[in-house]
């Protein structure tokens, strides 16, 4: 039976949906606005008997996370953007050595220091592999508390299924705001899936490094990790629309900025207006397919970030693939800085695309 | 007829690609030696660190865990927190823990996690061709200290004595050097390393074994050379023995005894 609905922090619903997930070490460091996260894992990880460490850096807390994972333990480190920043080099390796982890990027505003208000600025870094070398690993974007909590428990199955890391895309409005949450159910850790490959259960010495001096060996692992890329695309691959039939221009947004651009969909509905709204869930793999479809069926598009502009590549380069390829029409609307869009100024953009 | 001294099983018996006269070989030997005499060749992982040691999934006959450079004790750190009873090996070089890796094996050292430190001092980097690492010695020359290391006016600073400086963190509870430099001090390196994995797999705390070995190769050095150079010009700044030891004095106190009645 499902549990009561809970009013809860995003990010302290994260942090029990990784719990409840199986997740038995957390690896963080402190950094605004996911702290309610690292304090959440520490009271209720070591209630638990469960790992946790505050590190003495994001770089230390990912090569814990690294070492956890080596040995087959489901893991997850939090931050947010500046500290995002200092995992890549662990995030690289993890990849390397196709390991799965769940890692939570609260994200802010930027660059450097930035503010610590929302942001979307950390897109290119989280979708196109921000560290060194070839490698992609999954992003999921919650727009609710809701969904950040279900994004979150079904990470672990799906880092474990694909033997890779997968992030939480939040932002620091998901993590600071409270909504109501229903809470998935608690694994069963003696459920969880078997990891031949990992150190520590004897029977034969197991190597886990992303280490290859031979160029030809090191390609052909390469190649095999991207046709599991590509089944990944086939298979994980998550959107959400609304009103794109009817609609005469689509947004679409991720996260934060999907919420404010359904608000416009519903301001531009009691106007009389017919708008949509186009959400990608899994930003890699990015819903490309989908919106070459529409692209070709002739919608029009309009992308809102709170960036100056990283998801809408992914967009313009979905819609270069399509049967209309030429033709689609792609803008974008962003707001940065931790300056968060209102539905009004987003509708006022749509109204000056249309002509309306 | 009994077999007293032979191959470790630990070992793969193959030959190493390091270089005639480096110290890393015999460092290994005595690792897979003391694995094999606690019988624990089957819950043993070695974190193999970025430099020339980096292969020990050739050489060592059990698990390994290949982490970035310098991060090897926070690697460690999750390996060991996640297998409690496994015996947990941190393998560094002098670049990997005393420069890059500083912050992450101050704090490990420091949380008192319960792996073991193996410290392989050669005062230079050896994968990278000779460049002046953090225990290099004054007047030492290096790829990138062509003149010798110079603290004053090239402002290089200054060798740094990783165990004494381990030594200040309550973390700690034993902290030896050894060298591999003749055989008097192998058998007696062996010996701090048997203490230290015992130490270990009684969960007692951090411990580091210091090593002090010989890289003819970057020190412009025939293999005989490098020992005695070791022997004169190492051994008087980073003298030999435990620098810190709680263990005997914690097993030699009264409530100590009583309890491991």
């Amino acid at each position: 039976m499902a549990e009561e609905k809970k009013l809860m922090k995003g990010n302290e619903a994260i942090g029990e949906a990784a719990i409840r997930a199986g997740c038995r070490a957390y690896f963080g460091y402190p950094i605004t606005p996911q702290n309610e996260l690292t304090a959440y894992m520490a009271k209720n990880m070591l209630d638990k008997k469960r790992v946790f460490i505050q590190a003495e850096s994001e770089v230390a807390a990912i090569n814990m996370v690294y070492g956890a994972a080596a040995t087959g333990t489901r893991t997850m480190t939090s931050s947010s953007s500046p500290g995002m920043s200092l995992k890549q080099e662990g995030i690289s390796y993890l990849c390397g050595a196709d390991l799965p982890a769940v890692l939570v990027n609260v994200a802010r505003s930027g660059p450097g220091l930035g503010g610590i208000s929302p942001g979307q600025g950390d897109y290119f870094q989280a979708t196109r592999g921000g560290g060194h070398g070839d490698y992609y690993h999954m992003v999921f974007a919650p727009k609710s508390v809701q969904e950040a909590a279900d994004l979150t428990y079904e990470a672990f199955d799906l880092a474990d299924k694909w033997r890779m890391p997968a992030m939480i895309l939040a932002d620091g409005l998901i993590g600071q705001m409270m909504e109501g949450v229903v809470l998935p159910e608690e694994r069963d850790l003696a459920s969880l899936p078997e990891k031949p490959w990992a150190a520590g259960q004897g029977g034969g010495p197991r190597h886990v490094s992303s280490c290859i001096l031979v160029p030809e060996e090191l390609e052909a692992a390469v190649r095999v990790r991207f046709a599991r890329y590509e089944e990944v695309r086939k298979a994980e691959t998550r959107f959400e629309e609304v009103n794109i039939e009817k609609a005469e221009l689509v947004f679409v947004a991720y996260g934060t900025s999907s919420r404010v651009a359904l608000g416009a969909v519903e301001l531009a509905k009691k106007a009389g207006m017919e708008l949509g709204l186009f959400r990608p869930i899994s930003l890699w793999p990015f819903p490309s397919a989908r919106l070459a479809e529409l692209a070709a069926k002739g919608k029009r598009f309009l992308a809102v970030e709170m960036s100056m502009g990283q998801m809408v590549e992914d967009v313009r380069l979905s819609v270069a693939s399509s049967a209309g390829a030429g033709k689609a029409d792609v803008q974008f609307y962003g707001r940065c800085g931790g300056v968060i869009p209102s539905e009004e100024e987003v509708l006022a953009e749509a109204r000056r695309i249309l002509g309306k | 007829m009994e077999l007293t001294y032979g191959h470790p099983k630990s070992l793969k018996p193959i030959q190493t690609k390091y270089c005639p006269g480096c110290g890393h070989g015999v460092i290994h030997r005595l690792v897979c030696e003391v694995i094999d005499e606690l019988g624990v060749q089957e819950r043993s992982v070695i974190m193999n660190p970025v430099g020339c040691s980096i292969w020990a999934d050739l050489y060592f006959d059990f698990d390994s865990v290949q982490v970035p450079h310098g991060r090897t004790p926070a690697g460690a750190t999750g390996v060991k927190r996640c297998l409690p009873d496994h015996l947990v090996v941190c393998y560094q070089g002098d670049g990997d823990l005393a420069a890059i890796g500083t912050a992450e094996i101050i704090h490990a050292a420091n949380r008192g996690e319960h792996f073991t430190g193996i410290f392989v001092n050669n005062a230079i980097y050896g994968m990278t061709g000779g460049q002046m690492a953090p225990t290099t010695l004054i007047g030492q020359k290096a790829t990138t200290a062509p003149y010798g290391r110079d603290p004053g006016e090239a402002g290089m600073g200054y060798p740094i004595r990783v165990c004494e400086l381990l030594a200040t963190l309550e973390g700690t509870r034993y902290l030896a050097r050894g060298a591999v430099n003749t055989a008097a001090n192998t058998r007696k390196t062996k010996q701090y390393i048997k203490k230290a994995f015992e130490m270990q797999l009684r969960g007692e705390g951090f411990g580091l074994v210091e090593i002090l070995s010989p890289c003819p190769t970057n020190w412009a050095m025939k293999p005989g050379e490098a020992v005695e150079w070791l022997e004169e010009n190492m051994i008087s700044f980073y003298k030999l023995g435990e620098v810190k030891n709680t263990i005997d004095a914690a097993s030699a106190s009264p409530a100590t005894k009583e309890a491991t009645r």
